[in-house]
């Protein structure tokens, strides 16, 4: 399947699937032919970071794999450049009127929002949609949100059982209230099982362009492990590949975010506050096929799986017993709903 | 004292690729050729250094693609200013955009990622690793390159001030057609320095992409017109252009240990200090009263 995305992949718009009518009728997932799939027709454009980013957009391109392996949807991606070209490609795709055009990432917010009423029968779901207070999300918008701070609260209570000192670091990408929300959750997490715990926050910048900077990750993350941080969350896009080469270099820890980000620094990577953008897309574009796509806000919370952190054969040897009981206990009063973890 | 070490060491990672691109800006502007692609030479310097470095598993191979793709930038830039006689800064912002393409392009092509591209091992699996380990040097020597930026600039500023090729450089960008009338080829001057120019631009990248072990969309970030400053700045001369470069990779690194310090400055405002600092520094210190006066005319004039 990988070689038939893989060419998709490489022209988004020039190329329109093989058997792209609308009007052709979706036969059941089951009974589609590998050579006529019919499911279906999804059109996706990625944030900034761009897939290959083993982190945000990389589990937006896992639920949409999977999307077309298990309901034969029929998959275009755009990787788009900075600014109007997020807006040009969801133009491009909502023009061809396909069942379900996704953007992944609040910056999509405002794109969406104007596509939206310019396409009223489009349908349109944004993963990180900013819900502005006062303002309806328009009736043709899923917008499918993650309360990062629940899964942030337990990786930043796993990292103060863990570090040998009180200083845990946090490295932000863009500082906007999304990011806030790791950072608060983190915060609160470390300061719940360890009251005297310091948490050091710095972020790469003020633009789009601070997810994609690992250059400047690599010095936020130096400059922490040299006041005397052990073990850093990051919540940076492709900056936080330059935490993990920090961390390498310093031959400290570091947490991941998103995905399971292991594999970049295997040894290094504590655990990842893994958010399940794939399950949201999946869930969305099965929506789209079995007729009960509703627009309006989804989120995705501890209790039912939507964030989580990793706890797996790879590190489990860096987690003991006792700790990992700990932030299980916690997870419990989470989701009984006895801790209220702030999200600013 | 150990805060304030780091920071210093911040500031000398930092401002290397600054130094290697905008030594290479000086000795083009010297010519008579205005630079502002340095950000492109710094790009393609990445891309080849780390596209090699993957596919030989040689960062030193990497280094040496590094400079012939900074050349490559450098000689398209030298074929369209000085035989197209094409406006410099249109040609540079062309590059610059190419090289954002390029990039992508290669990325896409080779690793099937508009992002990024796979690791790439660095100078620790080569006889670098000893230096790596030394107690203090080890935190700037990541790779060799901390190291080259520093020997490059007295051996730049040797070659403007103290050589026959220096000298044309100079006489090419001062006054080409009293330099033609001393048999001086202006047009293979400006080439070579141009290539030069490339190669270090070329060094800056891969510095870069050692760096991070790895290739990703746009990771020069702007550096490229950092060391633009740096060139007005320092007034076309190597030492001081270095000093501009320092000047700023010591900025970056102050804004990036004040962030988690707990000097109750807010975020924002100590992020925006590097740029505003740009400007004031800028303003105060950079007249173009310096400036090659031959400096974006095309050769020969007047046709």
């Amino acid at each position: 399947m990988r070689p038939a995305l893989l060419v998709l992949a490489a022209f988004p718009v020039v190329f329109p699937s093989a058997g792209c009518k609308k009007d052709a009728a979706p036969p059941p997932a089951a009974a589609a032919a590998p050579a006529a799939p019919a499911g279906p027709s999804v059109g996706l454009v990625f944030d900034v970071g761009g897939r290959g980013d083993k982190s945000f957009n990389d589990a937006a391109d896992r639920g949409l794999t999977r999307a077309h392996k298990e309901l034969a949807a029929r998959v275009e991606v755009v990787e788009p450049g900075e600014g109007v070209d997020r807006e040009a490609a969801l133009r491009q795709l909502a023009a061809r009127k396909l069942d379900l055009v996704i953007g992944v990432g609040f910056l999509f917010t405002d794109d969406i929002n104007r596509m939206a009423a310019d396409f009223p029968q489009q349908k349109f779901a944004c993963v990180d949609y900013t819900v502005t207070p006062g303002k309806p999300i328009p009736p043709n918008v899923l917008a499918l949100k993650f309360k990062e701070e629940e899964g942030s609260f337990l990786v930043g209570a796993l990292a103060a059982l863990l570090s040998k000192g009180n200083k845990l670091g946090f490295v932000g990408g863009m500082e906007i209230p999304l990011i806030h929300k790791f950072r608060a959750g983190y915060t609160a997490g470390a300061r719940h099982v360890r009251p005297d715990a310091e948490v050091l926050v710095t972020f790469a910048g003020v633009t789009g362009e601070a997810f994609a900077n690992p250059g400047k990750g690599k010095e936020l993350a130096l400059s922490l492990y040299g006041k005397g941080v052990d073990i850093i969350y990051h919540a940076a896009g492709s900056t936080g590949l330059g935490v993990f080469e920090a961390a390498r270099a310093q031959k400290k820890l570091a947490i991941g975010v998103d995905s399971d980000q292991w594999a970049e620094a295997p040894g290094v990577v504590l655990t990842s506050m893994v958010k399940q953008v794939d399950v949201a897309v999946f869930d969305a574009v099965k929506a789209v096929q079995d007729g009960t796509f509703k627009g309006g806000v989804r989120e995705l919370d501890l209790k039912g799986g939507g964030v989580d952190y990793i706890y797996d054969e790879h590190n489990k040897a860096l987690i003991p017993d006792d700790v990992r009981a700990k932030v299980e206990a916690l997870r419990a009063e989470i989701v009984a709903g006895r801790i209220a973890v702030p999200n600013q | 004292m150990g805060e304030l070490l780091a920071v210093l060491a911040g500031a000398l990672r930092i401002s290397t690729p600054y130094t290697l691109a905008a030594l290479g800006g000086a000795l083009s502007e010297r010519s008579g050729v205005v630079n502002i692609a340095l950000e492109a030479g710094l790009l393609m310097g990445a891309l080849a250094h780390a596209v090699v470095a993957h596919a030989s598993g040689s960062p030193w191979l990497g280094l040496l693609a590094a400079m012939a793709a900074g050349v490559a930038v450098m000689a398209l830039h030298a074929a369209l200013c000085l035989h197209a006689r094409a406006n410099h800064i249109i040609v540079a912002v062309g590059l610059n955009l190419l090289a954002v393409g390029t990039g992508r392009f290669a990325l896409k092509a080779l690793y099937n990622s508009a992002a990024n591209g796979p690791r790439v091992d660095g100078f620790e699996t080569t006889w670098w690793h000893a230096v790596q380990e030394l107690p203090v040097a080890g935190t700037v020597a990541g790779t060799p390159l901390v190291l080259v930026a520093i020997l490059l600039v007295p051996a730049v500023a040797f070659l403007v001030d103290r050589t026959v090729l220096g000298l044309r450089i100079r006489a090419v960008g001062q006054h080409p057609a009293a330099a033609e009338t001393q048999g001086v080829n202006v047009l293979r001057v400006r080439w070579a320095a141009l290539l030069l120019c490339g190669l270090l631009c070329g060094l800056g990248g891969a510095y870069l992409a050692a760096d991070q072990h790895q290739f990703t969309q746009g990771m020069s970030a702007g550096r490229g017109f950092i060391a633009v400053s740096a060139v007005v700045f320092g007034q076309w001369r190597p030492a001081r252009v270095w000093v501009g470069c320092l000047l700023f990779g010591l900025l970056e690194s102050l804004q990036i240990s004040l962030q988690s310090s707990s000097v109750g400055i807010p975020g924002q405002l100590v992020q925006m200090l590097p740029y505003a600092m740009t400007l004031v520094v800028l303003a105060l210190a950079a007249s173009r009263a310096n400036a090659p006066r031959a400096l974006g005319q095309p050769w020969p004039a007047g046709r």
